[in-house]
C-alpha cells in the first residue's frame, strides 16, 4: 500500500484547471483558432493611406462631440425625433396588442396543433429576419417615411413579444386553468381569469422593454428610408455635418439612458 | 328574495374599474394622437397601392438568381470576419470596462464607475449601424470599418451582462485568495476570472451571433460584406439576386444560430 503511493509521482506544484477539460479538443481549439486569424487578418485589405486621412476626419469628429451644434438643424431634428417616437408608440401599441393573440395561439398547452405550427412559423419568421431587411421591402411597398417604419418595428415587436409570453403562458401553472375549466367557463374566461393574471407582471416588464429597442432601432431603420430620426442623422453625415450628427447621437444617448432608468423605476415596482 | 340583492363578485371595486376604463382611454387616445402626428405626411395613395407592389416585385423576385451563389462566396467570408474578428475586439476592451464597472472591482466608486457606466450605455445606446455610418465616413468604406462598429457596438452589451456577473460573484474565494497575501492583479486572475470565465464565454458566443445577424446588413451603409451586395442589387433592382442574397443571408443567420446552440450547450 504504501509502496504504490511512493511509486506514483505527485506533481509538487499545483496547477489551475484547464477551462477545457479534453486535451485534444483545447489543442485542436487553439490551432483552429490561429489558423483562422491568420487567414482571416490575411484577408482583411485595409487601406493606409485613407486611413491616415480618416484620421484627420475623426478628429474632428471628436470635436463635434465636444462642440455639438444643436441650433441651426433644430427643426429638423425636432421632426425626425417627433416622427421616431410616435413610430416607437404606435408599433409597441400595436405589436403588443397583436401578439397576445399569437403567443395564445403558439403556446402548446391552450393550441390546437395546426395553430400552434402556423403561430411559431410567424414567430420564428419574424425573429430570423432583420429589422433593416425589413424596412428595405416595407419601403418599397408602402412608400418612405414613418409608415413603413411603423410597419416594420410592428412585425418585429410582434415576434418578440409572442415568443417571451408564449413561453411564460407554458410555464404558467395549470390548476387555476382546470379550476376554471371545472367550473364550465369559456375559452376567453379562461385567459382571462387563469392565464393573464399569472403572466402579466413579466408582460408589462417585457412591453417596457421592448418600447426601448423600438426607438434603438426607429433610429437605424430611417438610413433605409423608414423614417424618423435615422434619416436626419443620414442627411447630416452626407453633409459632413458632423456637429449636427453629434447633438441627434447624443439626444439619442439622453432618450435611451432615461428611457432605461425609467422603465428599470416602473418594473421594480411592478415585479 | 329578490333579484336585486344577489351579490355579484367582480374583479374590482367599482371605483378602481372606473379608474382602469379611464386608464385605458388616456392610453388609446395617446396612441391614435401619436399615429396621427406620425401619418400626417404620409401618402396613403402609396400605402393602398401596396399589394399591386407586393404581388409586381414578389413574381420579379421569382425564380432566385442561383448561379449568383459563386459570387457571395467571398462577401460571406468577409461578412463572418466583420462578426468574429468585431466580437473578438469587443471582448478584449469589454473586459477592463466590465471590470471598471463592476462595484467590487472598480479602483473607485465616485471617478471610474460612473465613467466606465456610461460607456457601457452609450455603447449600447447607438446601433451598430449607426457605428458604422460613422466608421464609413472617418475610415473610408471597407470591412475594417465593420469590424470597429461591431466592437463598439458589443463592449455596451458585453461590459453590462459581465459586470453585472462580477458583482454576482462569491466573495470568499476571493477573501480567501487575497488572505494569501496576493497582489490585486494576483486577486482578479485567481479569485475573480474562473468564477466570471464561463459566463464570459457564454455572453461572447451569445454576441456573436447577434452579430452575425448585424454584420449581414452593415454593408448597407458600406462597412463591407455581403450587404454591400444587396446594397447594390437593390439599387439596380436586380430581384432575382436579392431573393438570392435573401437566402444567403437566411441560410447564415440559421448556421449561426445551430452553431451558437451547440456550443452553449457545452458551455453550460
Amino acid at each position: 500500500m504504501t509502496q504504490a503511493l511512493a511509486a506514483t509521482a505527485y506533481p509538487t506544484q499545483w496547477k489551475k484547471p484547464p477551462f477545457i477539460e479534453s486535451a485534444a479538443w483545447r489543442v485542436a481549439l487553439w490551432l483552429g483558432a490561429v489558423l483562422y486569424l491568420v487567414l482571416a487578418l490575411g484577408s482583411l485589405e485595409v487601406n493606409w493611406a485613407r486611413l491616415v486621412e480618416g484620421l484627420e476626419r475623426g478628429g474632428r469628429f471628436v470635436a463635434a462631440f465636444v462642440q455639438p451644434d444643436f441650433t441651426s438643424r433644430w427643426n429638423d431634428i425636432l421632426a425626425g425625433f417627433s416622427e421616431s417616437l410616435t413610430m416607437t408608440i404606435t408599433s409597441t401599441a400595436l405589436g403588443i396588442a397583436l401578439s397576445i393573440p399569437v403567443a395564445v395561439g403558439a403556446a402548446r398547452n391552450l393550441a390546437p396543433t395546426p395553430v400552434y405550427l402556423a403561430c411559431r412559423g410567424f414567430i420564428a419568421v419574424s425573429r430570423t429576419l432583420n429589422e433593416i431587411i425589413v424596412a428595405i421591402f416595407l419601403v418599397a411597398l408602402f412608400g418612405f417615411g414613418p409608415f413603413a417604419g411603423f410597419l416594420t418595428l410592428t412585425f418585429a415587436t410582434i415576434g418578440f413579444m409572442a415568443k417571451l409570453l408564449a413561453e411564460d403562458i407554458e410555464e404558467a401553472d395549470a390548476a387555476p386553468l382546470e379550476a376554471l375549466r371545472a367550473t364550465g367557463a369559456g375559452f376567453l374566461q379562461r385567459l382571462d381569469f387563469a392565464v393573464f393574471p399569472q403572466v402579466m407582471p413579466r408582460f408589462i416588464g417585457l412591453s417596457l422593454y421592448r418600447l426601448d429597442i423600438n426607438f434603438r432601432e426607429s433610429a437605424v431603420i430611417g438610413i433605409v428610408g423608414a423614417g424618423g430620426i435615422g434619416a436626419t442623422l443620414n442627411t447630416a453625415m452626407d453633409r459632413y455635418e458632423y456637429d449636427t450628427a453629434a447633438a441627434v447621437i447624443l439626444i439619442i444617448i439622453a432618450i435611451v439612458m432615461a428611457a432605461e432608468y425609467l422603465s428599470g423605476m416602473l418594473r421594480a415596482r411592478i415585479q | 328574495m329578490s333579484n336585486e340583492t344577489v351579490a355579484v363578485w367582480r374583479k374590482r371595486a367599482p371605483r378602481a374599474e372606473l379608474a382602469v376604463f379611464a386608464a385605458w382611454v388616456l392610453a388609446l387616445a395617446f396612441t391614435s394622437w401619436a399615429f396621427q402626428v406620425m401619418t400626417q405626411d404620409t401618402i396613403w395613395a402609396f400605402v393602398t397601392d401596396a399589394p399591386k407592389q407586393a404581388a409586381d416585385i414578389g413574381g420579379r423576385m421569382l425564380p432566385p438568381a442561383w448561379s449568383y451563389i459563386h459570387e457571395l462566396w467571398w462577401p460571406l467570408w468577409e461578412t463572418l470576419n466583420i462578426a468574429t474578428l468585431g466580437t473578438l475586439l469587443g471582448i478584449v476592451l469589454a473586459t477592463p470596462v466590465a471590470f471598471l464597472a463592476a462595484r467590487n472591482t472598480t479602483p473607485s466608486r465616485i471617478f471610474v464607475r460612473p465613467i466606465a457606466l456610461f460607456v457601457i450605455a452609450a455603447s449600447r445606446s447607438i446601433n451598430s449601424l449607426i457605428w458604422a455610418l460613422l466608421l464609413v465616413a472617418i475610415l473610408g468604406p471597407g470591412v475594417l470599418a465593420g469590424i470597429i462598429a461591431i466592437a463598439l457596438r458589443s463592449i455596451g452589451f458585453i461590459g453590462k451582462l459581465l459586470y453585472e456577473s462580477i458583482e454576482e460573484i462569491d466573495a470568499t474565494q476571493v477573501e480567501a485568495i487575497a488572505a494569501t497575501g496576493a497582489s490585486r492583479a494576483q486577486v482578479m486572475a485567481w479569485g475573480v476570472a474562473p468564477q466570471v470565465m464561463p459566463t464570459l464565454a457564454g455572453i461572447s458566443v451569445f454576441r456573436w451571433d447577434i452579430n452575425i445577424r448585424e454584420s449581414t446588413v452593415l454593408g448597407l451603409v458600406g462597412a463591407g460584406g455581403i450587404g454591400l451586395k444587396l446594397e447594390a442589387a437593390l439599387g439596380v433592382l436586380a430581384w432575382p439576386k436579392v431573393t438570392m442574397l435573401l437566402i444567403a443571408i437566411l441560410a447564415t443567420v440559421v448556421v449561426s444560430e445551430w452553431i451558437t446552440a451547440a456550443v452553449r450547450k457545452r458551455l453550460i
